[in-house]
């Protein structure tokens, strides 16, 4: 047997009546009708998900939508060290640190936007963070939305995920 | 009512009532178009539109459509040919639309003591007006191709002049066969013509006496009207959109009601010469009248409405298996289209028209 030779299946030659065209046309007709039927008759059988109503159960470590984590005493646990804006490559993450009540915090962010149109989902924020304070496990992506404001992530819809 | 007054008021009421069916049904087949597709491809399709709340399976698409398209930017590219640009999509719509002139779409009917018939024009030159209409189809796309200025929609306009000058031969000669049988080229002598029987049984239907003509007719019907699987003008893969990549807007829906407009008035057609136009199966003016002789006798009121039923269903059907076949069949490559054209078309046309002469005069003697 020659080594590294693959024989490959050629197209068979059509047949005279196939040739034509028009008996295997209207074969091809029967097909495209029969799923039309079929999925007029079962609407459940079809394969679309009605996205964003229906939400695809996405594998564990899809890297989603950020969630902000909260202590114990449901304060932000970020400590606003920008770690996170820094290692952004997309740079939509804005923070604002203030100072925080708790003495053994120093700081605490008073603004935390991420502008979710800009971001790339590339997790680096979630590397970055020192504290395990912000997660991408909401599993799932940005909804669709209708104005470009409404795609900027705030501090308050960032913590209640 | 006097008569040129009465005159008059019918004409335009025909125009009116006829155009309001064709445009409607190119509103309907849009949403066709795309639900079928859909369905087809095992997807939902358009459903999102609302009007409060009321979806009803996305058949407020076409309005929203023709919404969006109206309140877009009127944009002309800085190549383009002003002038020619603009009329391009004019060139496409009205040609398609004037071919409904000479459609019966139903028997005559008597209105205040006069003879009315359903046809806006009565022609004595009959379907060599379509043909001459639909030949002028072609400038719009040319135009378009050319004024545009740049080389894709060149490109689709070179093809489909040529496609459709070469689909158009086998278009004429495809229907000879009808004209020899019956006799004439007066649309509504040839829907009156197939009212008879063939053999006593079947209906003397155009594709029952033609069979070959009809298929022929109906390929080069979808040639002429660029429908997959000769789409060619717009080869999305290799042409982006073909002659209207360069049009937005509006003008670009005109592009589309034509398109769509040619799917309604070639179905129309199609039913007329090859399908008894608004001849009901064994549906006499009494009423039915079977085969084996047994007969039903129905007010006129009821004939009528069966009739005109008749048609419509027949230009329905017609209409969706233009968009059955689009999603069913992948396009050709366009030196298969020349060569069906040319190769394949012309001589089986030319085969037909001896055929059936050679058969008439047989059957004469
Ligand atoms: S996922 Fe990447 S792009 Fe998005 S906010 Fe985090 S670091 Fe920035
Ligand atoms: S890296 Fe973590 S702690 Fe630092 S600002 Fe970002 S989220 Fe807050």
């Amino acid at each position: 047997m020659t080594i590294g030779i693959k024989k490959v299946a050629r197209p068979r030659e059509m047949s005279f009546p196939e040739s034509l065209y028009l008996v295997e046309i209207v074969k091809g007709l029967g097909v495209t009708m029969g799923h039309m039927l079929g999925n007029i008759v079962r609407q459940e059988g079809i394969k679309t998900i009605e996205y964003p109503e229906v939400r695809r159960r996405m594998p564990p470590r899809f890297r989603g939508k950020h969630r902000l984590m909260k202590r114990e005493n449901g304060s932000p646990r970020c400590v606003a060290c920008y770690c996170c804006a820094t290692a952004c490559p997309a740079k939509c993450i804005t923070i604002v640190a203030g100072e925080s009540p708790d003495p053994a915090v120093e700081k605490y962010p008073v603004r935390f936007d991420i502008d979710m149109l800009r971001c790339v989902f590339c997790g680096m924020c979630v590397e970055a963070c020192p504290c395990d304070a912000i997660r991408m496990d909401t599993g799932w992506f940005t909804p669709p939305d209708d104005t470009r404001e409404k795609l900027i992530f705030t501090i308050d819809m960032l913590l209640e995920k | 009512m006097s008569g040129p007054l009465f005159d008059l008021t019918v004409a335009i009421a025909r125009i009116a009532v006829f155009f309001a069916f064709c445009f409607g049904l190119v509103v309907v087949m849009t949403w066709v178009e795309r639900k079928g597709a859909a369905y087809i491809q095992d997807r939902r399709g358009p459903n999102r539109a609302d009007i409060l709340g009321v979806r009803a399976w996305g058949l407020f698409h076409p309005l929203a459509d023709a919404l969006k398209f109206l309140f877009k930017e009127d944009f002309i590219p800085d190549n383009a040919h002003r002038l020619f640009y603009q009329l391009a999509p004019m060139f496409s719509l009205a040609p398609a639309i004037l071919g409904i002139a000479i459609i019966p779409f139903g028997p005559d009917v008597t209105v205040l003591g006069r003879k009315v018939a359903l046809q806006i024009a009565d022609l004595n030159v009959g379907i060599l007006y379509l043909f001459a209409v639909s030949g002028m189809t072609v400038y719009g796309v040319v135009l378009a191709g050319w004024a545009s200025g740049s080389k894709y929609p060149l490109l689709g306009g070179l093809r489909s002049s040529a496609q459709m000058l070469s689909y158009e031969v086998s278009m004429g000669l495809s229907l000879m066969g009808i004209f020899m049988v019956f006799e004439s080229v007066r649309m509504s002598q040839i829907v009156t013509g197939q009212g008879g029987l063939l053999f006593g049984v079947l209906p003397k239907w155009g594709v029952f006496v033609q069979p070959l003509g009809f298929i022929l007719f109906l390929v080069a019907q979808y040639a002429e009207a660029n429908r997959t699987p000769f789409d060619l003008p717009e080869g999305e893969s290799e042409l982006v959109a073909g002659y209207h990549t360069e049009y937005g807007s509006f003008k670009f829906s005109m592009f589309m009601m034509a398109e769509y407009l040619h799917m309604v008035v070639g179905a129309a057609v199609v039913a007329t010469l090859f399908f008894g136009g608004w001849q009901f199966p064994y549906l006499a003016d009494a009423g039915f009248l079977f085969p084996g002789g047994a007969a039903v006798t129905l007010p006129p009121a009821a004939v009528f409405l069966l009739r005109i039923g008749a048609f419509v269903a027949k230009v329905l059907f017609f209409a969706w298996l233009y968009v059955w076949v689009r999603w069913t069949i992948p396009r050709f490559r366009y030196d298969q289209v020349m060569r069906l054209g040319w190769k394949v078309m012309l001589p089986l046309a030319l085969l037909n028209i001896f055929a059936t002469g050679l058969i008439m005069l047989l059957l004469k003697k």
